[in-house]
């Protein structure tokens, strides 16, 4: 009996010598998964759901259109009324063509048809926005296109 | 060290998003000179299947008013026309590898919306349409390999794809139901 409560006594305190190691190891996992936000989202976005979605594979060849009403702070000046968002600013559908050929110029020109535009559209807008910007990418000949979803977990 | 490293960690997990970028993949038509359309060959009736969408967000597939969630079995049985009926689409004998000759469907799905269409209904109904391509892909690969679609050889999916062609045309809206 008294050699088993002797053994109890003696637990070494854990190393911290590894701690470096593993804190590093998690720096380089997400450095290396995640992406740096570029663009602050200024219109509401509840994007729709589907089940029947694909990934989309480089994240450098999609260009973002972004469809919603303006958030708050948004709204007295540009109102209430769903907007289109383009990089950084407000913008109206005749600017969609001028932001695609921006676009293409800054990617390898070998890489420009494997361009995507992924259009992330608020799920409450009406179809005419999506329509006009539609044509207008056709115009613009960017006929890649991806609608923006998330995935539906059934409750089934 | 550990300091730094820390400091650096909760940097990039604060500048950061983790979201990946999931959709529907869809490619638009190019827009054509009128003088073209003039020549396309006319669609018969029996191999399009028309699916409108108005501004009340209600559904009218060939006709008939539906919902949501019996439209991936119209569109399937459109698509398979499993009992080569009068009025679904015909079918053309062609060889496909892996299959031999098989007969493939010349129907076309057209997906028409209102101006007042809400997206998100109208992306319901296109994720329909495309999970109605996707099941019956599916169906024929456990059927023929034994294994869904995704766990095939490229060949394999190719000649999959080539028998259940994904032909969904986005047509442009009439002007009407706008706000």
């Amino acid at each position: 009996m008294a050699r088993f409560r002797k053994a109890k006594k003696e637990l070494p305190a854990i190393s911290t010598a590894s701690l470096p190691d593993i804190v590093f190891m998690l720096l380089f996992f997400f450095m290396s998964v995640v992406k740096m936000r570029d663009v602050t989202v200024m219109v509401r976005q509840s994007l729709p759901q589907g089940t029947e979605l694909t990934k989309l594979e480089k994240k450098s060849l999609v260009s973002n259109i972004y469809v919603g009403v303006p958030h708050n702070q948004y709204i007295g000046v540009y109102g209430s009324e769903p907007r289109i968002q383009l990089n950084d600013q407000f913008a109206e559908v005749s600017d969609i063509v001028n932001f695609i050929v921006v676009e293409r110029q800054a990617r390898d020109e070998a890489e420009v048809p494997l361009m995507v535009t992924s259009l992330k559209i608020d799920e409450y807008t009406q179809m005419k926005i999506v329509q006009d910007i539609k044509q207008e990418l056709r115009r613009a000949s960017a006929l890649h296109i991806n609608y923006s979803a998330k995935k539906r977990i059934d409750n089934q | 060290m550990a300091d730094i490293a820390f400091l650096l960690l909760i940097f990039f997990l604060t500048t950061s998003s983790m979201d990946t970028d999931i959709g529907l993949e869809r490619r638009l038509p190019p827009l054509a000179p009128d003088v073209e359309q003039d020549d396309a060959p006319p669609i018969k009736e029996r191999n399009v299947f028309i699916v409108l969408v108005n501004k009340d967000n209600q559904l009218l597939v060939e006709g008939e008013w539906l919902q949501i969630g019996q439209l991936r079995e119209k569109a399937k049985e459109f698509l398979e026309n499993p009992n080569d009926s009068e009025n679904l689409p015909e079918k053309e004998i062609k060889e496909v590898d892996f299959f031999g000759e098989m007969p493939i469907t010349k129907g076309v799905i057209s997906l028409q919306n209102d101006l007042g269409t809400q997206y998100g209904v109208y992306l319901e109904v296109q994720n329909e349409l495309v999970g109605a391509v996707n099941e019956l892909r599916n169906e024929l690969a456990m059927s023929k390999f034994g294994k869904p679609l995704a766990m095939l050889t490229k060949e394999q999916q190719d000649a999959i794809r080539e028998i259940y062609p994904q032909r969904i045309s986005e047509a442009e809206p009439k002007r009407v139901g706008v706000k």
